[in-house]
């Protein structure tokens, strides 16, 4: 017995010292394989008597469990160790850059044309959309501003021929003859897209876009338009109040008509939407003139409604602070970075307008 | 239309101040663009002190002034005046400013070699006197304190300037500002004073309106004033002249003019004794011409309405008349014409020859056909006053007589229009304050529309009237209504937004570009297309309608290669143009992509942009926007502007005509052209017309959830094929093998060259087979293996490398 004892207490020294797994699976073998030091023991057990062999056995079972504990320890031990050492030496530097993020934007004219869109969604309107190049008749005839008619100067015109019968539309109007003559009343839409003057300076681009509403129906009155355009500027600047006024103006397809200014103000070099007392132009309106329900094939008697156009550009410089209209077309890659959106970020009412 | 306070008091009677008139003209409709005094060309002109004068070194009659103006340094100028000297206060025109007397504008200039900074001027130069014998002398006890002030006190009154809609001749002259302000409360419309003129003898210079096809003039009145003496106008004349932005010409021009802004009527006043015999008014032949006040000669075209005389034209009427009748000063008879010409025809002749008058700008408005007495005899009294003569009795020639306007107006039309309610009283008030005969019949009211309002014919002009009048701000807002007719977007809406930002979110940024281009570059990309030229462009190199989106697209890509960026992605959404009529246009993607894939990067190896970068980004986009990418498939032609051997065009299905989409390589020639510096440029465009919509709603087409979970098994084979056998097609060969059995087909190993014959290519594929049935055994796997191999060979010729 004192031999084993002996002999436990040399291995349990032995691999307390040991640091190396293959030579602890030796010791292991040493004693618990076929011919192990502690297997042949329990074989010496049948050889002896009744009496001894319950105390040894007893004696070699407590000796079995505390070397094989001690054993697993010792391996998992190394092991840790070894892991350790192996994710010590793996370490990397997480600061080096990532591989390149390919970050696309949206251009700010589509943002604010989703925005305006997501706005008049909530009330009932649906997008409509026209060709860019119209006849002369869609432009401005259909319009109540005929051929002789000095409201047309307000237009220069892009003609395609000679006989100034098609043109690129300069305004979103025409959309309004298309809708109402392809349709039935009522009418709930919007219209946004491109539109085309020839003029060009710090503040004109021959080519700009407009929105254009049109609500038609058996009671639509001013009142209605007053609280559709409030309502869409609100929530256009995202600001609780606004300042608005509506001041009489003249637009053939319309009767009466209005143009509407908002109050601002510049603070620090900026301008703040809504308050303060100078007046900003941003739309033209007015009650559709019966002339064009007529020519649409409208009972004037019977329907009445509202149309507006809005700058669309000139909405966007507003809410983003930009000051050049010119830079929108000029596809410069610094401006398109720093104007432009992130794709994910869809307006939306449920979302919010903008991040 | 410009107007000073003043001016607008003779006729309005008010206790408003400037800020609270000018509100109200804003509130009802006339806007105010700007209130200020007028800007003077005589504010440049400012006092100055000679410090130093000496010799000009390359002159000896020049002198090289020190000039103090006020400022910190002195300035230089070079000045030939003998009185010249230290210490003298005189007259400093900066550069920039403009000498009266010559109208010359003032530069920096080198005199004999040496600049000079503007001028000192004489007295003559400054229309002061006729003294131009040396620079002004100022008095030193007056002046010498106020170098650097101006010299000429604006004492102007200030201007307001409105922006009168087309609709509103009336308001082209200071009487009817006043109408309309008066209508909305502002005061009352003074009366005017009842002429006491006395007529002496008839008009016997005979005047004719002739009968024509076209006859643009209906209304031709006149009167002889004999015996004036034509002068310089006195100063009140010229400061109102003046204070509008207009040249003061001489007494007669200047009371013709006054009388067309103040009263909206414009006149024409004719050197009588420059007549020939009469005058006739009569439609013009093609190819008369005749030398008008502008000093231009016009050749006429057929049926523009001229006055004329026995000898020729003597001007077109209500536009512009002719040199050979002008008044000067030496003109000694008058005849005063007050006419109403018909809009239509002065617009379309003024149009035709490219003029633009004060006159014509009204008559083309329409001009009151009732105020050719009032104008008359305004014009003849104040021609009296000034230049003294006597006046002839009126002479009025007409073809038409003047048609009141009747409109039966509804009141309810008002509340049903703008949404609220104005008593009966106030708004038979506004009306009548505005020039209407009001008379009630029941609850109609009828209307006769006052002749000075050509741009009222219906109900909805009465209630556009009393609105502006009373106030847009009684307008109540009302909440929206929220009634949807139908969904906001349309599935190529949807589309458009969908794809749009789906090819942001592939790393390209937005652009928008012009719609038209140049067509140089464009007929790089135009394909069979027709050029659409635009008559008047706004510059030579935006001359056609774009029939693609590349040439401005690639044009801005290498902009800014040239501002040094090299890896540049981008993209434009909107119409390409394939014909000139409205709705030949397609909606299209199209995108650019230039320089490399990872450069400079510490990790990964950097890459030129190749054609599988743009066909993944195509792809997927597709993908996002719902295609089914198993239906897509790849064909090798595409348009001319691509690398033949490096693009291809995506097809939705095998049957469909026109490809959804386009990518790869532009063509090197286009590089070359263009002289596009960059390492690599691919590009793809998508045609979102040519995309269909799928029939069933993604709510109804998604089928039932089924899978297997029987043993997978992958083979990977080897063939050697032809060079040109596309690997899409030997795909489909294993697929159509068992499309049960083959869950998927990878391409995952290409090469030629080593090994290989020539003409031959390696392609290594990896198949997935699996049952849905039952675990495969070995047998089914080698019979599959068996049927792929054979039907490979069979169907492609290819080999299967052993």
């Amino acid at each position: 017995m004192s031999d084993i004892k002996k002999i436990k207490d040399d291995y349990i020294d032995k691999l307390n010292t040991e640091n190396n797994i293959d030579k602890v699976n030796n010791i292991k073998s040493e004693l618990f394989g076929k011919n192990g030091i502690i297997s042949n023991e329990f074989k010496k057990l049948g050889s002896i008597s009744v009496e001894e062999r319950k105390k040894l056995a007893s004696d070699l079972n407590n000796i079995k469990d505390e070397l094989q504990n001690k054993i697993s320890i010792k391996i998992q031990e190394i092991e840790t160790k070894e892991i350790n050492l192996k994710l010590e030496k793996e370490k990397i530097d997480v600061t080096l850059p990532e591989r390149d993020i390919e970050i696309g934007k949206i251009h700010p004219v589509s943002q604010v044309i989703d925005e305006i869109s997501s706005i008049f969604s909530e009330i009932g309107f649906s997008v409509e959309e026209g060709p860019d190049v119209e006849n002369e008749y869609n432009n401005f005839t259909a319009l109540n501003t005929p051929d002789n008619h000095p409201a047309r100067d307000m237009h220069d015109t892009f003609y395609l021929d000679n006989n100034k019968e098609l043109l690129l539309r300069t305004h979103t109007s025409p959309v309004q003859v298309r809708t109402m003559l392809k349709g039935k009343p009522p009418f709930k839409i919007i219209a946004p897209g491109r539109t085309y003057r020839s003029d060009s300076d710090q503040t004109h681009a021959p080519m700009f876009h407009q929105v254009e509403g049109l609500h038609i129906d058996k009671n639509i009155n001013m009142g209605h338009l007053k609280g559709c355009l409030n309502y869409f500027i609100k929530e256009f600047f995202e600001v609780d109040k606004i300042k608005m006024r509506f001041r009489p103006s003249h637009f053939p397809f319309t009767e009466p008509s209005a143009e509407v200014d908002i109050g601002y103000e510049i603070k620090n070099g900026k301008i703040v939407i809504g308050e303060g007392d100078k007046w900003l132009e941003i739309l033209g309106c007015g009650m559709v003139h019966p002339n064009v329900l007529k020519n649409v094939k409208v009972n004037p008697n019977k329907y009445q409604g509202y149309a507006f156009g809005i700058g669309i550009d000139r909405l966007g410089m507003l809410k983003y602070g930009i000051n050049d209209l010119r830079a929108f077309f000029e596809t410069d890659y610094r401006w398109l970075n720093h104007f432009g959106f992130d794709p994910l970020d869809v307006p939306s009412n449920y979302r919010g307008l903008s991040r | 239309m410009k107007f000073t306070v003043d001016w607008l008091k003779n006729h309005l009677d008010t206790k408003f101040n400037s800020n609270q008139i000018i509100d109200k003209l804003t509130n009802i409709g006339l806007e105010v663009e700007s209130f200020e005094s007028s800007s003077s060309e005589l504010d440049n002109f400012i006092v100055a002190k000679i410090i130093n004068a000496k010799t000009h070194p390359n002159a000896d009659r020049l002198k090289l002034c020190d000039v103090d103006i006020g400022s910190d340094e002195t300035i230089e100028v070079v000045c030939g005046a003998p009185n010249a000297k230290n210490g003298l206060l005189t007259v400093y025109a900066p550069p920039g400013s403009i000498i009266p007397k010559n109208q010359m504008k003032l530069s920096v200039s080198k005199i004999r070699g040496v600049t000079s900074y503007g001028m000192l001027c004489s007295e003559s130069e400054l229309l002061l006197s006729n003294e131009s014998d040396g620079i002004i002398e100022l008095k030193k006890n007056k002046y010498a304190n106020k170098i650097g002030e101006k010299y000429f006190k604006n004492t102007s009154e200030k201007v307001i300037d409105l922006s009168i809609t087309p609709n509103r001749p009336d308001c082209l002259g200071v009487r009817g500002i006043a109408r309309d302000l008066t209508a909305a409360g502002a005061g009352k419309l003074k009366i005017n004073k009842k002429s006491n003129l006395k007529y002496r003898g008839n008009q016997n210079i005979n005047v004719t309106i002739k009968k024509e096809k076209v006859q643009g003039c209906t209304i031709f009145g006149s009167c002889l004033i004999k015996g004036v003496t034509n002068k310089e106008s006195p100063k009140w004349l010229k400061d109102k002249i003046e204070s509008l932005g207009q040249k003061s010409i001489s007494a007669i021009v200047d009371i013709t003019n006054y009388v067309m802004f103040d009263l909206n009527r414009p006149l024409h006043a004719y050197d009588a004794d420059k007549i020939d015999k009469e005058i006739i008014v009569r439609s013009s032949s093609k190819g008369e011409s005749f030398e008008a006040l502008d000093n231009k000669k016009y050749i006429l075209e057929n049926d523009m309405c001229v006055i004329s005389d026995r000898s020729g034209i003597l001007g077109l009427g209500g536009i512009i008349g002719g040199t050979r009748s002008g008044t000067e000063y030496s003109t000694k008879n008058i005849l005063l014409e007050s006419a109403y010409f018909l809009p239509r025809s002065i617009r379309k002749t003024s149009k035709q020859l490219n003029i633009d008058t004060d006159a014509k700008f009204r008559f083309e408005r329409g001009i009151d056909p009732l105020s050719i007495e009032e104008g008359l005899i305004k014009a003849s009294e104040l021609i009296k006053q000034i230049c003294g003569g006597e006046i002839s009795n009126l002479d009025v020639k007409k073809i038409e007589n003047y048609k009141k306007t009747i409109i039966n107006f509804d009141p309810f039309l008002f509340e049903k229009t703008t949404g609220f309610n104005v008593e009966n009283k106030e708004l038979i008030k506004i009306l009548e304050k505005l020039g209407f005969d009001v008379s009630k019949n029941k609850k109609i009211l009828n209307l006769v529309v006052p002749s000075w309002r050509p741009d009222i014919t219906q109900s909805i002009d009465i209630v556009e009237e009393i609105v502006r009048i009373k106030g847009y701000e009684h307008i109540n807002t009302s909440e929206p209504i929220k009634t949807r007719l139908k969904p906001t977007l349309n599935y190529y809406q949807k589309l458009f937004h969908f794809l749009q930002r789906s090819v942001a979110s592939k790393g390209y940024l937005e652009t928008v570009t012009w719609s038209f281009t140049d067509s140089k570059i464009n007929k790089l990309f135009k394909e069979k297309d027709e050029e659409i030229p635009i008559i008047n462009p706004i510059s030579s190199d935006l001359n056609v309608l774009r029939n693609s989106i590349f040439p401005n697209l690639i044009f801005y890509l290498k902009k800014n290669l040239d501002r040094g960026f090299k890896d540049i992605s981008l993209f434009e959404i909107g119409p390409a143009f394939k014909g000139k009529n409205p709705g030949d246009q397609q909606t299209v993607i199209g995108a650019v992509r230039a320089g490399k894939v990872s450069r400079l990067s510490w990790n990964d190896k950097e890459r030129i942009v190749d054609t599988f970068d743009v066909k993944k980004d195509v792809i997927q986009s597709l993908c996002e926007a719902g295609i089914n990418k198993d239906d897509i498939i790849i064909d090798d032609k595409t348009p001319s502007y691509y690398h033949p051997g490096k693009s291809g065009g995506v097809y939705q299905n095998k049957k469909e005509k026109n490809a959804l989409a386009y990518f790869g390589e532009i063509h090197p020639d286009i590089i070359k052209k263009l002289d596009i510096k960059t390492e690599g440029l691919v590009i793809f465009e998508i045609c979102l017309d040519y995309i269909r919509e799928s029939k069933q709603k993604i709510k109804d087409s998604k089928s039932e959830y089924k899978f297997s979970d029987f043993q997978k098994s992958e083979r990977d084979f080897a063939f050697i094929i032809n060079k040109n056998f596309k690997s899409q097609e030997l795909v489909n060969i294993i697929k159509s093998v068992d499309n049960k059995l083959i869950k998927s087909v990878r391409v995952f190993d290409v090469f030629e060259g080593e090994n290989i014959p020539d003409g031959k290519k390696s392609i290594a594929i990896n198949v997935t087979i699996q049952s849905e049935e039952k675990a495969l055994n070995e047998n089914d796997l080698d019979n599959i293996n068996k049927l792929i191999i054979s039907s490979v060979e069979s169907k492609s010729g290819a080999k299967i490398r052993s």
